[in-house]
């Protein structure tokens, strides 16, 4: 089993040279801590930054430049600031090659849930909703299931939608899952993690085909 | 040279009155009016609809608005660090939009370019699409969302001059440049006021046309909300 960094150790594979990413607030964040020194990318924040450094040393912060945590960073040469309505013509207007962001729920059509729950948590979306309705290559990166032990990968969504249709793979603290147009295909295990197990934590129907192979981590 | 400078704050803020829409720049702290803010909790002016993408925090922002009761309503993307806005929304107190941040963004930018309305992806098929008119293009779904509409936008710019050129800086600059000229008064504050024709026409972030009055602001605390620093190795 993996824990958040195993994750997002694994999701790092994903990002190949030249791509710019867009990593959302949580594990994704910790994503950039395991891309490979040999491949070139620049990471967008939505606020209006690419070329995103690591955090700044202390006393060397900036209130002027955060990312959309807000939380205090650096930014690498090459960077560039812009206004909000670039940053998601950016977005909108598919630029942006890799979007990974956690969730709440994730359904096997591709629908995700990430921004609200009725009654207990209401924050807002912030840009959740327009990177999931534009990017053509979505990860989602979240734990297989809730604190109370539920399944995250659902048939269908029960909290108010994100997007639809819009989720390609999903990595876990258990698998590597593709959604495909016939639902959750399960393309790996987490080390140590048997079929069974990983059957056992997905409410959605669970396509597999011939032996799973253990993630590269 | 078109001369927006005005004297002070006052000068700056003359017109705003109780029920008004306003529109404010600005991403969590970073960014924010906050010399306009300061002005609008001393009037104590009421019933405003604010369009910000952040709440401000409990005791900065437009968190000081709301602890005075003087916000009707938030267009916002994310509200999720103040703890005031909360209880006024659970309450019925505030009224509570929620939109997607490009979402907002762009019906800024259509209110400052003219357009009245724009066709955007984000959101269909949830509920921020319902009862809204959708539409397919080249076989995807998008929602129609519609310029806003404002009185007053207060915007925060690094360096400015008296024509109302401005220059932002790092990513203080968000919201900021996409609400000027989105309402029907643009009032700027900037840390530094420089004379007319120091600042390089080729530099220019958005040019005067958009602004109507400009100020040196007086003091700016600059708060930051998640300080996040790395160790010396």
């Amino acid at each position: 089993m993996l824990d958040k960094n195993g994750i997002a150790k694994r999701i790092a594979k994903e990002v190949k040279n030249g791509y710019y990413v867009n990593l959302g607030i949580g594990i994704p964040t910790l994503v950039a801590n395991f891309v490979r020194d040999d491949i070139e990318v620049e990471f967008q924040s939505e606020n209006g930054v690419l070329g995103m450094g690591p955090f700044p040393y202390e006393g060397e912060e900036d209130a002027d430049i955060i990312n959309a945590g807000k939380q205090t960073i650096t930014t690498l040469p090459g960077a560039s600031f812009f206004d909000s309505a670039m940053s998601f013509g950016m977005i909108r207007g598919q630029h942006v090659d890799l979007t990974i962001l956690g969730a709440m729920e994730v359904a096997e059509n591709g629908d995700i849930a990430n921004w609200k729950i009725p009654g207990k948590m209401v924050k807002g979306m912030g840009g959740a909703m327009d990177l999931v309705a534009s990017a053509e290559n979505i990860i989602v990166a979240m734990m297989h299931t809730n604190r109370a032990g539920e399944s995250k990968l659902l048939k269908r969504c029960s909290l108010p939608l994100t997007g639809v249709g819009c989720v390609k793979k999903i990595v876990t603290n258990l698998a590597v899952i593709e959604v495909t147009p016939k639902g959750f295909k399960l393309l790996e295990r987490a080390p140590g993690v048997s079929v069974e197990e990983i059957v056992k934590a997905t409410e959605g129907e669970l396509i597999i085909e011939g032996e799973i192979p253990e993630m590269d981590v | 040279m078109i001369n927006k400078k005005v004297a002070n704050i006052t000068e700056a803020l003359e017109g705003v009155k109780d029920n008004m829409t306003c529109m404010f720049g600005g991403f969590g702290l970073s960014g924010i009016p906050e010399n306009a803010i300061a002005e609008l909790v001393k009037r104590n002016i009421k019933g405003l609809t604010c369009i910000s993408n952040n709440a401000g925090v409990d005791d900065f922002g437009l968190g000081l608005l709301l602890h005075q009761k003087q916000i009707k309503k938030m267009v916002s993307s994310y509200v999720g660090e103040n703890d005031e806005f909360e209880r006024q929304m659970l309450s019925g107190e505030l009224d509570v939009e929620l939109i997607p941040q490009g979402t907002l963004a762009e019906r800024c930018r259509a209110a400052q370019a003219g357009f009245p309305a724009i066709y955007t992806p984000a959101g269909y098929g949830t509920e921020v699409a319902e009862g809204k008119e959708t539409r397919e293009f080249d076989g995807k779904m998008y929602v129609l969302e519609h310029a806003f509409k404002a009185d007053f936008a207060f915007i925060k710019a690094w360096k400015g001059d008296a024509a109302g050129n401005l220059i932002f800086k790092g990513t203080a600059r968000n919201f900021n440049p996409v609400m000027c000229g989105a309402a029907k008064i643009t009032v700027v504050e900037v840390e530094e006021l420089v004379p007319v024709g120091e600042l390089d026409p080729n530099q220019i972030h958005i040019p005067g046309i958009f602004v109507q009055r400009i100020f040196q602001g007086e003091t700016y605390e600059k708060r930051i909300e998640q300080l996040t620093v790395r160790q010396r190795a």
